[in-house]
């Protein structure tokens, strides 16, 4: 192992040590603003998988990670399930909404396939909250309570450090796997897709079927990450599933860096804060967030995280 | 038969009005290859400044509708010109995402200033009332706006087949190297082609304003619904907007009379019929 890649994972390592021991040395307060970061953060990067990966640009994700959102409030409420099966619900339902309304959206590429995945997020926005006997309309689902982790695992989840720590290992474990598959055959032949799809169809692949797998393992993973998100804020409401909520994961990934696998785990971070921050003192949080994306998209498309990994990268090349 | 045309009529309102802005989607597209995004929040301002001019200041509805689009065209040459323009020798993803920006730029700043409650706009003397067809009552209104939409739909055929700026425009949506060595300014026509495009929306919002409850919502509606037009007709082609409109206000008059249940996933249904079917549109191309 080269010098570069031990400092890198040992940054690594030594930010996850910080991130497990947070609750005893930050502000209670933070606590609350970790585990958003954590849940947003693999949000975005299970979108990256279809944006920054395989080259498409998606605003209808907030369907799949609303979903998980629901599942995982609904069982959590009526069937007062463990949170561990509430979240592999969450985690199959988004990935198989995906897998259908990808089966739609891959047949057409670039604008289009914006343009659908946006419209059927609105419909399942429009079902979400029009389908009032099911989804309590623009209420949402609440009164629900986080009891077992399951597995065994005799866990305080109303304590807010302890279900930090749940997310935090939950995320770890996801955001590896996601790691992985980017690093395999497979995510090699999406970023190949996302960086030339008429010659990798000239390859042989069948491009198309291989934007719907991607497709469907980014709505897993968002899936997933609604799953969290609803024991989380205690509440699944039609907001998880607009596309205000989709505009999220964009943003995280384009504030990070969609070129880099971290950029949009980075992009949550900055994202959170800000929004913390920014809604501190306006309102208008909306308004802030589109001259940010402005920007970033004309001066800096590479994103925060990914700028500064080329700079440290030429530095490098440069003195060796 | 008294249901059928009622019916028919709602679906007609409904469809000339996606018909307006779809095309100002169209011809955006078609000139300089940009979706843009925030083109339902142009129409949002288009209405909001609609009302300004006509609830809150007392001016006459024809000087809105005149004043309104104008407005509109003079804010997307300032986006243009600030922001759009940088972007279109990147990959279309970029400008994607620069028009979501200016998206959620334009519906905050409409939320910022007009608040978020909803308002009404009263039709001008003379097209205010109902007539009678075959016992469905509807409004005068709507007659306007069924006027308007032929007159936007034949108003652009004779610009872009029979006047100079529209021949130019065409000239530099089908090549661009070409059209600046016969010495056409063609970021000149790009800033015009966007402003033409967002007046049409902004034209649109004027229409709609008093037909439709005016709210901060609208811009997102009506983007989710024109897209479903432009999928429906085939991104790019005229008459496919108009085919594809007709459609969409089909779907909604009729499902909400007679499926109520699955009315709001009606249109969906269709389009994703149409994209098994036909995945480039009814009228559309395949891109090449």
């Amino acid at each position: 192992m080269s010098a570069g890649r031990l400092v890198v994972w040992g940054a690594l390592a030594a930010i996850l040590a910080a991130l497990w021991w947070l609750p005893s040395w930050a502000p209670y307060f933070y606590i609350f603003v970790a585990t958003e970061v954590l849940i947003l953060g693999l949000f975005a990067g299970g979108f990256n998988l279809v944006f920054g990966y395989t080259g498409m640009l998606s605003l209808g994700h907030a369907a799949f990670f609303g979903f998980g959102a629901y599942i995982s409030a609904m069982l959590l409420l009526h069937l007062q399930t463990p949170l561990i099966l509430a979240l592999l619900a969450a985690t199959a339902g988004g990935g198989l909404l995906a897998l259908l309304i990808g089966f739609f959206c891959v047949r057409l590429t670039e604008v289009y396939f914006t343009m659908l995945t946006l419209a059927f997020g609105m419909m399942v926005f429009s079902i979400a909250q029009q389908w009032r006997s099911v989804t309590n309309g623009s209420d949402g689902i609440t009164g629900f309570t986080v009891g077992d982790f399951g597995i065994g695992l005799d866990l305080v989840l109303g304590n807010p450090a302890v279900f930090y720590q749940v997310t935090l290992v939950v995320v770890v474990l996801a955001a590896a796997l996601l790691y992985l598959i980017t690093i395999s055959p497979f995510g090699l032949i999406l970023r190949a897709m996302g960086e030339n799809p008429e010659r990798v169809a000239f390859t042989g692949i069948p491009v198309r079927r291989y934007r719907l797998y991607s497709f469907a393992i980014s709505g897993t993973f968002s899936g997933l990450a609604g799953g969290l998100f609803a024991p989380f804020t205690r509440v699944a409401s039609p907001d998880m599933v607009h596309w205000a909520q989709s505009a999220e994961p964009v943003l995280m990934s384009i504030l990070g860096g969609s070129t880099t696998f971290l950029g949009p785990f980075v992009g949550s971070a900055i994202f959170v804060l800000l929004e913390t921050w920014i809604t501190s003192f306006t309102d208008r949080w909306m308004l802030f967030l589109g001259i940010v994306l402005a920007l970033m998209v004309m001066y800096l498309r590479r994103g925060l995280f990914g700028t500064a990994v080329d700079w440290l990268r030429q530095r490098r090349t440069r003195s060796s | 038969m008294q249901t059928f045309v009622a019916a028919l009529l709602n679906s007609l309102d409904l469809g000339i009005l996606l018909f307006v802005i779809a095309v100002g989607l169209n011809i955006i597209f078609g000139v300089l290859n940009v979706i843009n995004f925030a083109h339902g929040a142009l129409y949002m301002l288009g209405a909001y400044c609609a009302y300004t001019a006509i609830g809150l200041l007392g001016l006459p509805f024809w000087l809105a509708l005149v004043a309104a689009p104008l407005v509109v065209a003079a804010v997307a040459v300032v986006l243009e010109r600030l922001m759009l323009h940088r972007i279109y020798d990147r990959s279309i993803t970029d400008s994607l995402l620069l028009t979501f920006a200016l998206l959620l730029i334009i519906d905050e700043s409409v939320r910022w200033i007009w608040g978020t409650s909803i308002h009404i706009v009263d039709p001008p003397v003379g097209l205010r009332g109902t007539f009678t067809v075959f016992g469905a009552q509807h409004p005068v209104y709507s007659l306007f706006v069924m006027a308007m939409g032929v007159l936007v739909g034949v108003g652009l055929w004779l610009f872009f087949t029979r006047t100079r700026a529209g021949k130019v425009m065409r000239a530099a949506a089908s090549d661009r190297k070409m059209s600046r060595l016969v010495g056409i300014n063609v970021p000149l026509v790009f800033t015009g082609v966007f402003a033409l495009g967002a007046g049409i929306a902004g034209l649109g919002g004027v229409v709609a304003a008093p037909m439709r409850a005016i709210g901060p919502a609208m811009g997102a509606n009506i983007i989710v619904e024109s897209f479903i037009v432009v999928v429906i007709g085939g991104l790019g082609s005229f008459p496919g907007a108009f085919l594809g409109a007709l459609i969409l206000g089909a779907i909604h008059g009729f499902g909400s009379r007679f499926l109520p249940d699955l009315n709001l996933v009606l249109p969906f249904i269709g389009m994703a019929v149409v994209l098994l079917l036909k995945p480039h549109g009814l009228m559309g191309r395949p891109a090449t």
